[in-house]
């Protein structure tokens, strides 16, 4: 009898945490992307250029540098998804969304300091990926990872766009 | 101080040269926010503790980079790279360099 409690409760722990991971995981990664789209939509005429001379008929005043950046981390479910993926190889979907999140998150936050410095266009954006070690437990997970754009915002005496 | 990722600044005319300058700090996570984090974790998204933290590193690699360019008598840094490399296991060096540069 007790060994059946100890059962249900090693069974039950994982399948729990899954199903919790789940709902809550699938509820904020939707979140996450409604607010994307809504805040992308809003600052669409903001330019952000990867190119690393600005076009020679904006007239510049001045120049900062700004940068954004979030850590992210895949929810429980997902991880263990990933884990059984590994087996029989091919697209990990869960971990192409996140960093996809990531990304623009990060490039929002790159548009929303330009725009609070009082720039009005960004060039020559780069993003990086570094991933998070993991401080407690020793499976060689990782804590997060790190998304980081940056750029150069630009202060134009005339809005030539 | 005038910073750019960019190789010059643009409306401005580069004078002279002072050559590279870095800026860097080894942080680690603090445990209450590490237990935070893990919690975190489970339901995914973002780490805002995580973010916070790193950026608040960033800021000062990036002072004292700016430090470093000020006691060379630059007045501008260009070609600002950031590095981040998880160190060891819970520390991350945050790092910052560039090119300091005397402009008009």
């Amino acid at each position: 009898m007790e060994s059946w409690i100890g059962l249900g409760i090693q069974v039950g722990i994982p399948v729990g945490l899954l199903l919790l991971a789940y709902a809550v995981g699938s509820a904020v990664e939707g979140r996450h992307y409604r607010s994307l789209r809504a805040r992308e939509l809003r600052s669409r005429s903001f330019p952000v250029l990867t190119l690393r001379a600005p076009p020679a008929d904006w007239r510049i005043e001045g120049i900062e540098l700004v940068s954004g950046s979030v850590v992210v981390s895949l929810d429980y479910f997902k991880r263990f998804l990933a884990g059984l993926r590994l087996l029989v190889g091919g697209r990990i979907a869960s971990y192409e969304t996140l960093l996809d999140r990531a990304r623009r998150e990060a490039v929002l936050r790159v548009k929303e300091d330009a725009f609070a410095r009082g720039c009005h266009a960004v060039i020559n954006l780069r993003l990086e990926t570094a991933r998070l070690n993991r401080t407690l437990g020793s499976e060689g997970g990782t804590a997060g990872v790190e998304i980081v754009a940056y750029g150069t915002a630009l202060k134009l005496a005339r809005r030539s766009f | 101080m005038i910073l750019s990722n960019t190789e010059t600044i643009p409306g401005r005319t580069i004078r002279e040269f002072y050559g590279v300058v870095t800026g860097s700090t080894v942080r680690a996570k603090h445990i209450g926010k590490d237990i935070m984090a893990g919690l975190k974790n489970i339901v995914g998204g973002e780490l805002t503790g995580y973010t916070e933290l790193l950026q608040e590193a960033r800021q000062e690699a990036l002072e004292r980079m700016i430090a470093q360019a000020k006691s060379v008598g630059a007045n501008a840094v260009v070609n600002v790279r950031f590095a981040t490399s998880s160190i060891t296991q819970g520390a991350a060096e945050l790092f910052a360099y560039g090119t300091a540069v005397k402009v008009e």
